[in-house]
């Protein structure tokens, strides 16, 4: 069941002094969609450019199938690139770049032809054979380049932002086309972005990075429902994050009102984080509620309305399909299931994740 | 109504006046920059040997010059040169200009101002300096010139070429590694391509610079050695043969055509592009 195809295996790597990848272990299984989530300077793109041999670690090592790959130049290697600016080479009609690889490959004539036509048909860009990339649009540009990567059948493709530079609508149309690709074509995709929503769109796992750390692994659902720590809960979607005092098993202490919730294995009186996601608070009668607070401001998001209300030092953030008046006070109710205790940072690893607030 | 016609009348008088007046600058910066090309032309088909009276056209002096060995000797030493010393410049350019751009910033700026030098140098202070340096190393002659014309034409590679890496996208020789090229097939197969219309226009300045250099070839080519600068210097101290006026006349005709040639080199390929858009 465990079928690891690509293992990093305790990578580091630095830029002029500055640590960029801390010692990280990562485990990529076949056929998965894997996407490496976090803000610029992360880490995440050197992992990618680590994977295609673009960069040397400084230390660990990289193991394909098994098989220590890590001195490997990457034209030695069964992967295949997705570059962000789309790469394609400007002198070439979109025929000639595709080609290019098979053709290092000394593939036959027929066999050329017949790959270029199933992969523009897959980008769904067949009829563009013969058309300079600088004539394409960005989208087209992008499906090109992913056409021109898979007809090398590599094991894993790497995808660096692909879809960075397109505007929001063709974004969406994108990502459902790549989740369709990835599933014709069945080999594993690496992905990477900062931006959260494609993460949770389209991946089977994410990898929250921050800091050349790996903060959080997991599915998109484990990842937003139970963020681990306060990074990623404040990195995936909006989130109110409070402090809380622990007071017993089910039951935390927050702006100084008792709360159940279903988190246990904390010690008595500890200090935590507690993560409540906008749209879990539910706005009460002031007398019904957990907390009380005055609704401070009120915006119009489409689906929702997005409110404020100060209660106590804290303005909470909370996503409701009713608007309330401004001024009036409200209560707060919450599930004990909505609620997600993280431990207070205390190692120096956790302690970067704090920084970054 | 009829005052704004009239202003607009006024205001077409004014830009008209503007328009004449800036052709008329225009038209006296060409004459005072061509006339004299021009005389000189008019001059090789010249029966006459004087240089005022017009004794009909002829082509006289097209075959003197062109059966006068020691002139042909110098033109076939100077494109030769001019050739090579382009050549061998234009491979160490880009190969320089490569190295360079890869260098981090202040380096970079260290080794542009090094390559800036050269160009701004005086050609007396680098031929004389050549020379010196060439006097304790070897004989004089073909050779030296041949180094002392690659030596000055380098930064000028460099300057053309090096615009043109800038621009280009350098995850293009990734997306070739990635896809399978080694190092020199992505070189060649994909960052040249790129670079070719700096590398072309870089080579013809080379080569002009070179067929138009005198000082320093006159410091170091010593004797035995003629280009056709140095030989024209030569001959007019004998004073000026109508020869002389038909040379320079196929010299200004061949950079001229060089020059439309490097300035619609780049310009084919868009055209070409824009076609192909509809």
């Amino acid at each position: 069941m465990n079928d690891v195809i690509l293992q990093l295996d305790s990578v580091s790597k630095s830029f002029e002094g500055k640590v960029i990848l801390n010692s990280l272990d990562l485990e990529i299984r076949r056929n998965e969609f894997i996407t490496l989530l976090g803000p610029s300077g992360c880490g995440k793109t050197t992992t990618l450019r680590i994977i295609g041999g673009f960069e040397k670690p400084d230390e660990g090592r990289v193991l394909f199938e098994g098989t220590d790959i890590t001195g490997f130049p990457p034209d030695k290697r069964n992967v295949n690139t997705v570059f962000q600016k789309y790469s394609l080479f400007p002198h070439m009609s979109v025929e000639e770049n595709i080609a290019f690889g098979l053709k290092l490959k000394k593939k036959s004539g027929q066999y050329i032809k017949d790959k270029i036509g199933y992969a523009l048909k897959l980008v769904n860009m067949d009829g563009y054979e013969s058309r300079k990339p600088d004539s394409l649009s960005g989208g087209q540009q992008q499906r090109v380049a992913i056409a021109r990567a898979i007809v090398n059948e590599p094991k894993v493709l790497l995808l660096d932002e692909p879809l960075g530079a397109l505007d929001l609508k063709l974004r969406h149309e994108m990502q459902r086309e790549l989740i369709k690709i990835k599933k014709e074509v069945g080999i594993t995709f690496i992905y990477v972005t900062h931006d959260q929503e494609e993460a949770l769109t389209m991946s089977d796992r994410i990898v929250v990075m921050n800091k050349g750390l790996v903060q959080q692994m997991g599915t998109s659902k484990s990842i937003y429902d139970e963020p681990q720590n306060a990074f990623v809960a404040d990195f995936i979607g909006d989130s109110n994050i409070i402090d809380g005092i622990m007071k017993a098993d089910r039951l935390v202490q927050i702006q100084g009102v008792p709360i159940p919730c279903v988190d246990t294995g904390f010690g008595k009186d500890e200090l935590v984080d507690v993560v409540i996601r906008p749209e879990d608070l539910e706005i009460t009668a002031p007398e019904t509620g957990y907390l009380t607070g005055r609704v401070i401001s009120v915006i119009f998001k489409g689906a929702y309305y997005e409110i404020k209300v100060r209660a106590g030092a804290y303005d909470w953030s909370i996503q409701d399909v009713n608007p309330a008046p401004v001024g009036s006070m409200v209560g707060l109710s919450i599930l004990p299931d909505n609620i997600q205790i993280m431990h207070k940072p205390h190692s120096e690893d956790a302690q970067a994740v704090r920084e970054e607030e | 109504m009829v005052r704004k016609v009239k202003s607009g009348n006024l205001f077409h008088g004014i830009s008209g006046l503007k328009n004449l007046l800036s052709r008329c600058y225009i038209g006296l910066i060409v004459l005072f920059l061509y006339a004299p090309i021009l005389v000189l032309i008019v001059l090789s088909f010249n029966r006459s040997r004087s240089r005022v009276t017009w004794g009909g056209f002829t082509l006289e002096w097209y075959g003197q010059l062109f059966s006068n060995r020691q002139i042909m000797d110098a033109l076939v030493t100077t494109l030769v040169l001019a050739f090579l010393s382009a050549l061998i410049a234009t491979v160490i350019g880009v190969l320089a200009a490569l190295g360079i751009h890869a260098m981090r910033q202040r380096n970079y700026q260290i080794m542009m101002i090094f390559t800036n030098i050269p160009i701004l140098n005086a050609d007396i202070v680098t031929g004389i300096s050549l020379m010196l340096w060439f006097v304790h190393f070897m004989p004089l002659g073909f050779g030296s010139v041949l180094i002392a014309h690659i030596t000055f034409n380098i930064p000028y590679v460099i300057l053309s070429v090096m615009p043109k890496i800038r621009q280009m996208n350098v995850s293009l020789y990734e997306a070739a590694r990635d896809l399978g090229a080694n190092a020199v097939y992505g070189f060649f197969r994909v960052i040249l391509p790129q670079l070719l219309s700096g590398i072309v226009s870089g080579f013809f300045m080379a080569f002009t610079m070179s067929m138009d250099d005198f000082v320093i070839t006159y410091f170091t080519k010593g004797a035995g050695v003629s280009t056709l600068s140095t030989m024209i210097y030569g001959e007019i101290r004998k004073g000026i043969k109508p020869e002389m006026y038909a040379l320079s006349t196929i010299i200004f005709v061949t950079m001229f055509l060089i020059l439309l040639a490097v300035n619609y080199w780049p310009e084919k390929k868009p055209a070409v592009r824009e076609e192909q858009r509809f």
